[in-house]
């Protein structure tokens, strides 16, 4: 029986879509208003899914208990109420798009230690949403 | 290939206890869900079914079939009931979203003559919830 939890969580931050690689025209001509250089910020909500065996015991396959400190501790704590291109090193590299953003939580997430993080999703907003699956794009 | 949903919500109770896990451990494991008077929740089910239209009708299966069967293999059974006590499919097994899916997926399955039940997503509450694919990806 193939079974995926789900967990919700959300995370406010601010960030700036802007490439070194580009001109300063083409940084506005590529990201737009995100290019703003006071930068703009965003309700993110992050949800997790897990996939295991159900244990037998607990009747679960991954205790919330485990799950919520381990993302709170790897991502929330980093990425809520902080500017995404200076507070998260992994951002002073690579543009925060929601893409990287998305593959940033998934790494941080990997090493969950109780179940197998299958997917990783990030609404930016109600609108736009972006999912990684390492099986499918290779990790 | 069309996939159609069916979402509908029922309100149950439960809690979580292993009889195998002393009193402490239960605590531990389980924390507020392990209260023995139990709590509730407004569950939120969406079926998924997957098939092909049928050319005469425009439909992959008749959603009113399908509103009736997951009335009578769903409400009637867990709607404003015990869960612990009162679904004897969950008798022996700790009433987590994950056991409740794959209960559902295993009342509904066999039921479904008309595409093929792909997925049954179970939200406990607009945080959590699971997805069970049978023996499927």
């Amino acid at each position: 029986m193939k079974l995926t939890l789900t967990r919700r969580y959300w995370f406010a931050a601010s960030h700036r879509l802007h490439s070194p690689r580009f001109s300063e025209e083409e940084n506005w001509r590529t990201y737009g208003k995100c290019n703003n250089p006071y930068g703009h910020g965003h309700n993110y909500v992050l949800e997790v899914t897990v996939s295991g065996p159900v244990d037998a015991a607990t009747g679960m396959i991954a205790n919330l208990a485990d799950l919520d400190p381990f993302v709170e501790r790897h991502v929330l704590e980093a990425f809520d109420h902080t500017y995404l291109n200076e507070d998260v090193p992994a951002f002073r590299e690579r543009v925060p798009t929601t893409e990287n953003v998305c593959l940033e939580i998934y790494h941080r997430l990997k090493t969950f230690p109780n179940a197998r993080l299958e997917r990783v999703r990030v609404e930016e907003t109600s609108l736009n949403s972006f999912e990684y699956f390492p099986e499918i794009q290779g990790s | 290939m069309i996939r159609v949903t069916r979402k509908i919500e029922f309100s149950a109770a439960h809690y979580y206890h292993n009889p195998s896990f002393s009193a402490e451990e239960n605590r531990r494991v389980f924390g507020k869900c392990n209260n023995p008077h139990g709590h509730g929740h407004n569950y939120v089910l969406e079926v998924t079914i997957a098939g092909e239209p049928d050319p005469a009708t425009g439909m992959v299966l008749d959603l009113k079939e399908l509103k009736a069967l997951l009335q009578k293999e769903i409400i009637e059974r867990m709607d404003h009931r015990f869960l612990n006590y009162e679904v004897p499919e969950l008798t022996g097994q700790i009433p987590t979203c994950e056991n409740i899916a794959a209960v559902i997926w295993k009342l509904l399955a066999p039921k479904i003559n008309k595409g093929r039940l792909e997925r049954v997503r179970l939200y406990e509450s607009p945080e959590l919830f699971v997805d069970c694919m049978g023996d499927g990806q």
